[in-house]
């Protein structure tokens, strides 16, 4: 099948859907590949480059389409482009089919099959792979850091020169997602003192690892929406929140905000006083700017200067870097081609069984299929971790009993006691049946004693059970030289000899099962 | 001289004092307390016997002298033992009981005393408590010794299979039953003492061949059971001697190695009779040779060096270490633990993941990390820890294999499937510490070796982390 790969319309858009050193791989997978001219050049990718690879270079954008089985986009298509598209195609890329209805309709109507690379059940580990979203959101986050030190006056490192004492810039990222932990990471390693904060407390100790420093807003709610997305939060968190985000806005030199709730207008986080309350030559990059904006007075697309204060409203973070985002995004289209063509031939196979393929499809052979039932793997992930914070005080101790015993599995071990109590009943004299009475409680409770204890000290057990078994020596003692009944022929020196052995035996036991217990007991330390 | 009544009542005491000490041990801070109340429960019942109305003073210096002698060797070795080889001692310790407990069943026997008062049904059960006692005291006695003859490697680990042998156990126990009839319709005693020998001597061979038939590594389940038999030869003579002290005695230490054997075959995921029954990975010889064509798993063993090791440490949040008997065997606890302690300085979280067969005895890990000063606090057992495994950084595993084998859970036809297995390949880098690439003990090949994530630091335990250690510090 031919994938074609057109230039990419939107204004600002530099990014192309694949690069030369992904083409060659795509060739391996069996497929053909074309590239309209010129489609590479702001991503820094030539026609040359492209037919080195192997692809065709093809002049003129419909012709491209019109010939193209498969077409891969970055940016939402227009409803031009969807009207050069061929009948019964596939189109993958971006489509956002919760903000465009009326192209998902226009997608339909040209029977088309349509994998929405927005739409990844992102939860899925192996979707890492193809995951579009987090590859591009690294990008940006890493040039939202470079737009900030580009607007800043300073360095962002500390030093200390012969000209003086420069402190280092401090950082203040809002929204520890893939961009704001890419964000956080790089501005560490500009030497910036770099400050998070995200509603998920979960991901304090990714910051961390970054090297940033976790602020807490000082109000208990859980953040986490499902599926690694964060979620609205109520007025009393939001309030601890602002009052969180004034503070640092008041000691920060840069604040970045990375902040976005799937479907929803980006939440207005820096407000107009913040802004104003920060020190003159201080930067504001807002990554959320093309859903509104995290800060009031951004304005998207802009970098302008409020207040003394540059706030950067880029949209097109991604563009300022297309060599490196058309890369990652031509290898996440890649790697997803790779699962629909498992058989390496160079035909593609939509198969709706596969959870990650199910939910990428947004529309198969004309037919809308979004939204995609929510993939089981979650709930089967999150389930198991409930269940075992509830089972595990439950099982503490009791080293994990067994399921209980089936109902018929009782019944033959009640049949099988009754049989054998009637059985003893019967025959044994009452003498037996005393000592047997307590054989039976005692079994019963050692069961109860011994399934308390702790695995970790079975070892121990074993050994002063050994240490107690040696109880047996009293058999011994009373055999050594009992008050004797007189006349009896008794072989006294036999059983004296015998029980001499037999106490010395025990004797080892219980000195040394006791000892040793002890000297092992006593290394348990916390 | 103390009264019947308050030898009884001692007695009493004592048997709750022991029913204290096991229940101590449910946790480690209680623990010490717990072996305490033993030891009292025991000087109690000790003392009231001595002292109570069936020992006259006669038999005081040898009580001391055979308490004397039998103690300083106990003490010796109880001092002298590493924690290393208290399998062995442990095992030891049991032929102890079972032979005292043939021995008082002998003198029992023989002296005309024990069943004077006996007449009818009352004698008859009388002689089938000593003959019971005796036989499960034989088989303890000689079980035991070959179990510390293979822990000690004195005997080899692996599993003796005579052919037939399922057959001369049904013949030697048909055997015990025809002269146990012999024995109770015995006139004499001199008559009744030639079925007793030889039902000894058959129950000595049988203990003997049960083991013998038993690997190296189903060792933890025949510690456990060898310790409930003990168990179970003190409540044998205690019915012989109507002693109730015995009897509870008796039955606690029985069903505490019942329910341990229990465990670890369950954490084997086994049938006790298949285990006792022997010859697991019956062919460790045949399977072991690994077959390098189909069988072998897809992918690339990658080896790695003590510091690559390091590295790989000194980057890692969460580490879990996975002790196995590789670790007892070449004595790596005490650097297993100067690594710890230095990866936990540095702010990592290093814990620990106990199989419950891990070692050679149940429990066997959690002493030796004990003995090494970890902190038990961060010695998990497979259940707590095994949901951690994705979030950890590095799981390094220390001369185990087939309790990390992930065949277990992935390859419904292995020999091991359904075994519950520490995760280590969830982890994002397992490290495997082993001297070669040889299967464990169940002889499947390992998968884990040839995963994406898993590396391979050949070598003895000791050396190569001792060598991690200097590349940390380094």
């Amino acid at each position: 099948m031919l994938i074609g790969i057109p230039a990419e319309t939107r204004a600002g858009e530099t990014r192309v859907a694949t690069v030369p050193e992904v083409v060659e791989k795509l060739i391996k997978l069996g497929f053909q590949v074309a590239v309209e001219s010129g489609a590479g050049n702001g991503a820094n990718c030539s026609d040359d480059a492209y037919r080195a690879a192997g692809a065709e270079i093809i002049v003129g954008t419909s012709k491209l389409w019109a010939e193209s089985d498969i077409v891969f986009k970055v940016a939402v298509p227009t409803s031009a482009e969807v009207e050069l598209m061929r009948e019964g195609g596939t189109l993958i890329g971006f489509i956002w089919p919760a903000q465009n209805p009326e192209l998902m309709q226009q997608l339909a109507a040209k029977k088309s099959t349509v994998l929405a690379i927005d739409c990844l059940p992102r939860v899925l580990s192996r979707a890492q792979k193809m995951d579009a979203l987090t590859s591009q959101a690294g990008v940006a986050g890493y040039r939202a850091v470079i737009e900030a030190a580009n607007a800043f006056g300073r360095f962002f490192n500390g030093q200390i020169t012969a000209a003086g004492k420069v402190p280092p810039a401090k950082v203040f990222i809002a929204g520890a997602g893939v961009a704001g932990l890419a964000a956080i990471g790089t501005a560490a390693g500009l030497g910036a003192i770099v400050r998070a904060n995200d509603t998920r407390a979960e991901v304090a100790d990714q910051v961390k690892s970054l090297g940033g420093e976790f602020v807490k807003v000082e109000y208990e709610e859980e953040g986490g929406g499902g599926g690694g997305y964060a979620k609205v939060m109520s007025e009393g968190f939001l309030q601890a929140q602002r009052e969180m985000y004034a503070k640092q806005a008041k000691e920060v030199d840069i604040i970045i905000t990375t902040a976005l709730i799937p479907g929803k207008p980006a939440p207005r986080l820096i407000t107009a006083e913040m802004v104003q309350s920060m020190k003159p030559g201080s930067v504001i990059v807002d990554m959320a700017a093309e859903r509104g904006g995290n800060c009031e007075l951004t304005e998207p697309g802009q970098a302008v200067v409020k207040h003394g204060v540059t706030i950067v409203g880029y949209t097109d973070l991604n563009s300022r870097m297309a060599k490196q985002s058309s890369t990652l995004y031509g290898t996440n289209l890649f790697r997803l081609t790779e699962e629909l063509c498992k058989t390496k031939d160079g035909i593609i196979n939509v198969n709706m069984e596969d959870d990650a393929i199910r939910g990428l499809t947004v529309v198969k052979d004309g037919v809308i299929t979004w939204p995609a039932p929510a993939p089981k793997l979650p709930a089967a992930a999150t389930k198991p971790a409930a269940a075992k914070s509830v089972a595990a005080p439950a099982a503490r101790g009791h080293g994990g009993r067994g399921a209980p015993a089936s109902a018929s599995k009782i019944a033959v071990i009640f049949g099988v006691a009754v049989l054998l109590f009637l059985l003893i009943g019967a025959y044994a004299p009452a003498a037996f049946l005393g000592h047997f009475t307590v054989f039976v409680l005692a079994c019963f409770v050692g069961y109860m004693v011994v399934w308390n204890v702790t695995p970790a000290l079975h070892t121990p057990l074993m050994s002063v059970t050994n240490a107690i078994s040696s109880i047996i020596a009293i058999g011994a003692l009373v055999q050594i030289a009992p008050p004797l009944a007189m006349g009896l022929d008794r072989p006294d020196s036999w059983i004296r000899w015998l029980a001499v052995v037999g106490i010395t035996l025990t004797a080892v036991n219980m000195f040394g099962g006791f000892a040793v217990t002890g000297r092992m007991l006593s290394m348990f330390r916390k | 001289m103390i009264s019947t009544s308050l030898a009884a009542v001692s007695y009493i005491g004592a048997t709750i004092l022991f029913i204290l000490s096991l229940g101590g041990l449910s946790n480690p801070e209680t623990s010490r307390r717990g072996n305490l109340y033993g030891i009292i429960g025991m000087t109690i019942a000790v003392l009231a016997t001595v002292f109570g109305p069936r020992v006259t003073m006669a038999g005081l210096p040898w009580i001391i002298a055979a308490m004397v002698v039998g103690g300083s060797v106990g003490l010796f070795a109880a001092r002298k033992v590493q924690m290393t080889q208290m399998p062995e001692l442990v095992a030891l310790m049991h032929s102890l009981v079972g032979l005292a407990a043939c021995l008082v069943g002998y003198a029992n026997y023989i002296d005309p005393m024990a069943a004077l008062q006996l007449s009818g049904a009352e004698k008859g059960i009388h002689e089938i408590e000593i003959y019971v006692g005796i036989l499960i005291g034989a088989v303890t006695f000689s079980g035991s010794l070959i179990a510390f003859g293979k822990l000690s490697a004195k005997i080899g680990g692996k599993p003796l299979l005579l052919p037939g042998r399922h057959f001369m156990n049904l013949l030697g126990l048909l055997a015990v039953i025809a002269f146990g009839w012999q024995f109770l319709h015995a006139e004499t005693t001199s008559a009744g003492m030639t079925s007793l020998a030889v039902m000894t001597v058959i129950a000595l061979l049988f203990g003997i061949h049960m083991v013998m038939a038993i690997g190296g590594a189903d060792m933890p389940v025949v510690i456990s059971m060898l310790n409930s038999y003990s168990g179970w030869a003190a409540a044998a003579t205690g019915f012989m001697l109507n002693n109730d002290l015995l009897i509870v005695t008796g039955a606690l230490v029985g069903s505490s190695g019942a329910i341990l054997s229990y465990i670890m075959c369950r954490a084997m995921n086994r049938n006790f009779f298949s285990v006792i029954a022997g010859g697991f990975g019956t062919g460790s010889g045949k399977t072991t040779k690994k077959s390098n064509g189909d069988a072998q798993p897809a992918g690339e063993v990658v080896a790695i060096s003590a510091v690559e090791t390091a590295e790989l440490l000194r980057e890692a949040k969460n580490v879990i270490i996975v002790p196995g008997y590789g670790m007892a065997v070449a004595q790596a606890q005490h650097a297993v633990y100067a690594i710890t302690q230095f990866l936990r300085e540095k702010g990592v979280n290093v814990r620990f993941g106990i199989h419950p067969v891990a070692g050679r005895m149940p429990g066997h890990m959690n002493v030796l990390l004990a003995e090494a000063r970890v902190p038990y606090d961060i010695v998990m057992e497979m259940d707590e820890i095994n949901g951690d495994f994705p979030d950890t950084d590095v799981a390094m595993v220390i001369g185990a294999n087939d309790i990390v084998n992930p065949a277990a859970q992935e390859e419904p036809g292995s020999p091991i499937a359904g075994m519950p297995v520490l995760e280590v390949w969830k982890a994002k880098t397992s490290i495997m510490m082993k001297r070669s690439m040889a299967t464990g003990y169940a002889g499947v090949e390992n998968p884990l070796f040839y995963k994406e994530n898993n590396r391979m630091l050949f070598g003895d335990a000791k050396k190569m982390l001792d060598e991690v250690l200097v590349a940390l510090k380094a």
